[in-house]
């Protein structure tokens, strides 16, 4: 296997708050990298540092060989890195089909606008939406919301896609056919690397998981070593019910 | 393909009626009705570039009409340039002064941005009238000599006529097909949700910018050829607050985002001005009407007279988009 995506000691301090303290790991080719932590632990803090969406204070991040530490989102995606939002943003006042499109065209292969709507329907038949093509983006419910996020992401074609909390609010039939999703997601050859709260899917998805707390990783293992790490079990026990969770799953 | 857009031969259409109407009986004074609506729709398509596809709220559109304007009247009246590439030359300027400055003032948003367009007014009004080559703040005149190459100024004012009807085709045309393109997309992206479109792969400061320099080139174009038929410039006239304002007013009725808006909008806005302007009992007011036209726009149909049909005939959007 080979290195995806490396992560050298970054950090990001908000004023006071250091909200990604000095954190390092690698994402393998082919690989569910599951991330963990308690609220406001810095999980999106660190996503948003490696699309680009903020400013690394220090450290690097390769992506695919490349030196990526810097650039902006919007030339993150042309490598082949996508994301979608923990709290979505669909493109409002378009239709699903256009937001997908616009995934397409701005994505790695920049594809043209007649190529990109012939991937945006194929995309949309992915995610279980071809028969909402046409309604308009504000229209959705939370749960297509979030099917959206994925299918625009997805659209861009990347190597790497970065989930940030694609379960939550979700009812237990939705969960379920999203894990499918993001099983298929991996098997059609996508690196994920994936945040998530609902522990059950995340223990059964992912290959390996970081956990952070207080914006320092204090774990990084496959699930089974996770669950018994001192360290992560200390970080939840505020978090009873999830310490339970996380027993639970092993 | 824009050539099957319904639109596009409505746009053509429309210009060949402008073009007929008063050629008919060689009526002067229809033609200088028509020459308003036509830069009113020059202005208000250009101005939806910004407002309508991309979401930025210009108040200072109208510098780029009243540069161009001094831009053109220069070349072709100081320095007998034949008027045509003295106008266009006027266009690539003022775009190319437009980026600079979009890429400077474009990294503000929301309401930073849209003061700034309103000091990019100010200050360019302030250098023009303290420019010596351009007279100042008497402003220029052409001379009754460089009506001459087009054959004296009867002639040159039927041709000044028909080039701004060919500028207004062609802003509509400009218009529809950004509207249909991958770009268009793109602005609209960056209209929705200026951080997203960026994380889906849209270089936004460079659309930005792009889009803010094209808005530009044909009102400078229509600048220079209207300034000129006119017979002089000043700092004043050229940069008129109260028009920029009007320009929006003008795409808030005719509705935002939609060729067919923009044109529409400008049309009526203009004819009702126009009315208002030389009726001797509204003439002063006819402000406070277009405040409260927009008011009742915004309130009553927020997608302005297009939003409005669509609503009730839902499928005239294939032929209107
Ligand atoms: N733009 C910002 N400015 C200031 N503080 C921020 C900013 N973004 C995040 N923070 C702070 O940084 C810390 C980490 O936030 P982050 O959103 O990364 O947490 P998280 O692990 O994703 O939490 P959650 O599970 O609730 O989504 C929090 O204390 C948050 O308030
Ligand atoms: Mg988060």
């Amino acid at each position: 296997m080979t290195a995806l995506l490396e992560v050298q000691g970054v950090s990001k301090r908000f004023g006071g708050l250091q909200a990604v303290g000095d954190v390092s790991f690698t994402l393998q080719e082919g690989e569910i990298l599951g991330l963990i932590g308690p609220n406001g632990a810095g999980k999106t803090t660190l996503f948003n540092l490696v699309n680009g969406v903020y400013k690394t204070d220090t450290g690097s991040i390769i992506f695919s060989g490349k030196n990526i530490t810097g650039r902006s989102p919007d030339q993150v995606v042309h490598l082949g890195l996508a994301r979608t939002h923990q709290i979505v943003r669909p493109l409002n006042g378009m239709s699903v089909l256009e937001n997908v499109i616009v995934g397409a065209c701005y994505g790695r292969e920049y594809q043209s606008l007649r190529a990109a709507r012939a991937t945006a329907l194929e995309v949309l038949e992915q995610v279980g939406m071809a028969s909402r093509a046409n309604s308009p983006a504000h229209s959705l419910t939370l749960a297509f919301k979030k099917r959206l996020e994925v299918a625009r992401a997805l659209a861009a074609r990347p190597k790497l896609l970065l989930l940030d909390e694609v379960l939550a609010g979700l009812n237990p039939t939705e969960i379920a056919q999203m894990i499918d999703l993001i099983r298929k997601i991996r098997d059609s050859g996508v690196s994920v690397f994936m945040i998530e709260h609902v522990m059950q899917a995340i223990m059964n998805l992912s290959d390996r998981i970081l956990v952070l707390n207080l914006g320092h990783k204090i774990a990084e293992a496959p699930p089974a070593e996770v669950v018994k790490n001192p360290d992560v079990v200390e970080a939840y026990l505020g978090f009873p019910d999830i310490v339970d969770k996380l027993r639970g799953a092993s | 393909m824009i050539l099957r857009r319904p639109l596009l031969w409505l746009i053509l259409a429309l210009a060949a009626l402008f073009v007929w109407l008063p050629l008919r009986n060689h009526d002067v004074a229809l033609r200088e009705d028509l020459i308003l609506v036509a830069v009113a729709i020059i202005l208000t398509s250009n101005l939806n570039l910004m407002i309508g596809y991309t979401g930025y709220v210009n108040f200072g559109h109208i510098v780029f009409y009243g540069l161009g304007g001094y831009v053109g009247l220069y070349l072709a009246t100081v320095l007998n340039w034949n008027l045509i590439v003295a106008a266009l030359i006027a266009g690539v300027t003022v775009s190319v002064l437009a980026l600079l400055f979009g890429l400077g003032i474009l990294r503000l948003r929301g309401a930073y941005f849209a003061l700034a367009t309103i000091g990019v007014l100010v200050a360019v009004q302030a250098f023009v009238a303290n420019f010596e080559p351009w007279g100042r703040s008497t402003g220029m005149y052409v001379s009754f000599a460089s009506y001459a190459p087009l054959g004296g100024a009867r002639r040159a004012l039927w041709i000044t006529y028909y080039l701004i009807i060919g500028v207004m085709a062609l802003s509509l045309v400009l218009s529809l097909g950004i509207r249909r393109s991958k770009f268009g997309l793109g602005l609209f992206a960056i209209r929705e949700d200026e951080d997203a479109a960026i994380v889906l792969g849209v270089n936004a400061t460079v659309y930005k910018a792009i889009i803010y320099s094209v808005s530009a080139f044909l009102p400078a174009v229509a600048g220079a050829l209207m300034f000129f038929k006119n017979g002089m410039i000043d700092p004043s006239i050229a940069f008129e607050y109260m028009l920029s304002l009007e320009g929006i007013v003008m795409l808030m009725l005719g509705g935002q985002g939609t060729v067919a808006g923009s044109a529409l909008g400008g049309a009526l806005y203009e004819r009702l001005r126009s009315y208002l302007l030389t009726s001797p009992r509204l003439s002063e007011f006819h402000l406070v009407i277009a405040g409260a036209l927009l008011l009742l726009v915004v309130r009553l149909a927020p997608g302005g007279l297009i939003g409005w049909l669509y609503r009730l005939v839902p499928r005239s959007r294939e032929v209107v988009e």
